[in-house]
């Protein structure tokens, strides 16, 4: 009798426990060994840039929201922004220091979501719970200023939508140390644990080069040992007066970007709390022009706005003939970019590292899809 | 024993295993619960001791799918050949010095030579399944399984040796006869049970069989109703029995003190390896499988064998 092996096509998805959300991906599999991987994308298209060409300036505010909904606040800002650079609007002190301590805070919410469920990929439960708790405190915070726990609409043309509720800061000042003292916590019990090293040390290896190559951005890109960050490199909003560093790694693997986003927590810890120290305590929140939402009507041009979320580097181009809709919005997405990468990583992988690979880029498919 | 006894004792026994089950999941995700700041299962009947027979009642009243391209006999075998042998093994378990309904002097070798069956029953469930997931599952099942029965059965020899019996119940005379419970003369080997029998049962870290973030649910993929229940009753029942055997080899048995019966004790000592299990799968990330392969034939098993020429070294030397 003769014996002959087989590839498998695997079809990991769109539904799939760790795929989190939409994603496909087609893989051939030679026992163990992945030989051909396929990210198949679009399942959450819902043409996000189109609909701007027929919606007022501000009414476009919350679908970006809906791109990368674990941190709505950046997607928020850097549209305003890109509208407010068109026009040319100065934004009151006190909404640049909200704008700051939201995304910041948001920023934090959605490392530590990205922390629960890539423990969980790695078959770690607890790490979920622990995370979801945490973030649950942020989203409480974001949840008493805009009236939304995921989906904010909070920022607006020329400022924000409401002011700090009373005693806003004091609390945020007291869940930025709940926070601090829980992720020591958290990092004693997974980081130096043999079987989560092993699993990620020097798995999913990406070269300074190749990270560049393929465009990436944000902790993916940081921790191949490129020291960029945009809140650093070129200052937007008011960034330039925090004392924050940028945490990177020279290692290149799933642990390096690991190391990564734990370390960003702290430094965006430490901007909340400077932010809370600095904030005036009262003033404009929002530019007088901005305040009639729909009369919002910038003059003709173009502009290219870049910020740093989560995920990496958020953009926005906007092309105004000087009518109420925007001629067109075009959306640089991080996650989609990230996500390019992942077939040249995954060749030659067992399975087991395909999910550990995939986590560790933190890609969202909201974002992905637009 | 007559028939009609033994008849009676295995009914007996089968009812009791069960409601033992059902306590178990209880108490694990009871345990879990609480190790992740929540309540676990709080809404049926008090401290939500009624959730495992809804979650049962539940399973039962399914409707019994068996996917079209299943090859129909062996998918339907698979859970029975699963679930008997791992309730079997319990027949030579001894609850207390007169609890007990086989006394074989070779229990020990029926113990672990009757478990290894339940491979099969994975390897079946996940072949017959017709489903890739299912397969993959399996594949690593059986690898896992049977690598990790050899540093399991290598970790016993130790305390046979020092035994000279292969008969549970002498085991457990022997630890009263020298006043010492055996997890401390051949602490090595107790250590290389421990964590082989996690393998063995598929428990976390080593539950690589139905890894949920890359297998979704791994050999049963394909299961639902009472089907998946009875893979779910024969990893519980075999939890129970290997930490039986944890409990009569290393822990003593039904030894402790006077005042309260053998039974107690031995349940608790059961308890207390379950809580470890359940403990451990609250704490660490799932091992990935080639590090697990790995650690079991190059770490194990030497540890395992050195454990035997220590134990026999002593042995000879004492006389």
């Amino acid at each position: 009798m003769t014996t002959h092996t087989e590839e498998m096509t695997l079809n990991m998805g769109p539904q799939h426990p760790s795929t989190h959300g939409v994603f496909r991906l087609k893989v051939t599999v030679r026992g163990e060994t992945i030989t051909s991987a396929e990210p198949i994308i679009g399942y959450l298209h819902r043409g996000s840039e189109k609909l701007a060409e027929g919606l007022a300036y501000s009414q476009f505010i919350p679908y970006t929201d809906r791109l990368d909904y674990m941190n709505a606040m950046t997607n928020n800002y850097i549209y305003c922004a890109s509208v407010e650079e068109l026009m040319g609007l100065e934004i009151p002190e006190r909404a640049e220091y909200l704008r700051i301590l939201t995304m910041e805070l948001n920023r934090v919410a959605s490392h530590l979501l990205w922390w629960g469920t890539f423990m969980l990929d790695m078959g770690a439960i607890s790490p979920f719970l622990y995370a979801f708790r945490d973030r649950d405190h942020i989203l409480d915070r974001l949840n008493e200023i805009s009236g939304a726990r995921m989906t904010f609409n909070y920022m607006r043309i020329g400022g924000v939508k409401w002011d700090a509720p009373e005693g806003w800061i004091d609390r945020v000042k007291e869940t930025v140390e709940l926070i601090r003292e829980n992720i020591h916590d958290y990092d004693t019990l997974v980081t130096g644990n043999e079987i989560f090293q092993a699993r990620s040390k020097g798995v999913g290896y990406i070269s300074k080069e190749n990270a560049v190559n393929w465009g990436l951005s944000g902790p993916a890109l940081r921790a191949s040992g490129v020291k960029f960050d945009i809140r650093k490199d070129e200052p937007y909003s008011i960034y330039d007066r925090f004392d924050f560093d940028i945490p990177t790694r020279e290692e290149g693997d799933v642990f390096a970007r690991y190391k990564v986003r734990i370390a960003e927590i702290y430094e965006s810890l430490k901007i909340v709390e400077q932010a809370c120290e600095q904030i005036p305590d009262e003033g404009e929140i929002i530019h007088k022009k901005g305040k009639r939402l729909m009369m919002i009507k910038p003059p003709e041009g173009e502009v290219y706005k870049r910020a740093e979320a989560s995920k990496g580097e958020i953009g926005v181009y906007l092309v105004s003939n000087k009518k109420k809709e925007p001629y067109r919005v075009k959306l640089r997405r991080p996650s989609f970019v990230n996500v390019e990468i992942l077939e040249e990583l995954l060749i030659g992988q067992p399975i087991a590292n395909l999910v550990a690979i995939f986590g560790s880029l933190d890609v969202v498919l909201g974002e992905v899809d637009a | 024993m007559e028939l009609m006894p033994m008849v009676l004792y295995a009914g007996v026994l089968l009812q009791l295993i069960l409601a033992g089950v059902a306590a178990a999941i209880l108490f694990e995700r009871k345990v879990i619960g609480y190790m992740q700041l929540r309540t676990g299962p709080n809404r049926h009947g008090p401290w939500g001791i009624l959730q495992t027979v809804a979650d049962v009642l539940k399973l039962l009243i399914k409707e019994d799918i068996i996917p079209h391209a299943a090859d129909r006999k062996v998918f339907v075998l698979a859970p029975i050949i699963a679930f008997v042998p791992s309730f079997a093994i319990l027949a030579t378990v001894s609850w207390s010095e007169n609890l007990y309904a086989a006394d074989l002097n070779i229990g020990v070798l029926y113990f672990i030579g009757l478990s290894s069956v339940t491979t099969l029953g994975v390897l079946m469930g996940g072949w017959s399944s017709n489903n890739k997931y299912a397969l993959l599952g399996s594949m690593r099942g059986v690898a896992q399984m049977i690598s990790y029965e050899i540093p399991l059965v290598l970790s016993i020899v130790g305390v046979v040796i020092l035994v000279g019996s292969l008969n549970l119940r002498d085991i457990v005379f022997f630890q009263e006869s020298i006043g010492l419970w055996l997890f401390i003369p051949q602490f090595l080997g107790f250590v290389v049970y421990m964590i082989s029998a996690i393998a063995e049962l598929n428990r976390s870290p080593f539950d690589l069989p139905e890894a949920e973030s890359e297998l979704v649910s791994g050999y049963h993929t394909e299961y639902s109703g009472f089907r998946m229940a009875f893979f779910m009753l024969a990893e519980y029942v075999y939890a129970i029995a290997i930490s039986a055997l944890a409990t009569t080899i290393f822990f003593g048995g039904w030894l402790g003190p006077d005042f309260l019966p053998g039974e107690f004790w031995f349940l608790l000592k059961m308890c207390f390896f379950m809580f470890v299990w359940f403990w451990l799968r609250a704490t660490l990330p799932r091992a990935r499988v080639d590090h697990l392969m790995n650690f079991g034939w190059k770490v194990l098993i030497p540890l395992a064998l050195l454990n035997i020429v220590i134990t026999s070294i002593i042995k000879v030397w004492m006389g």
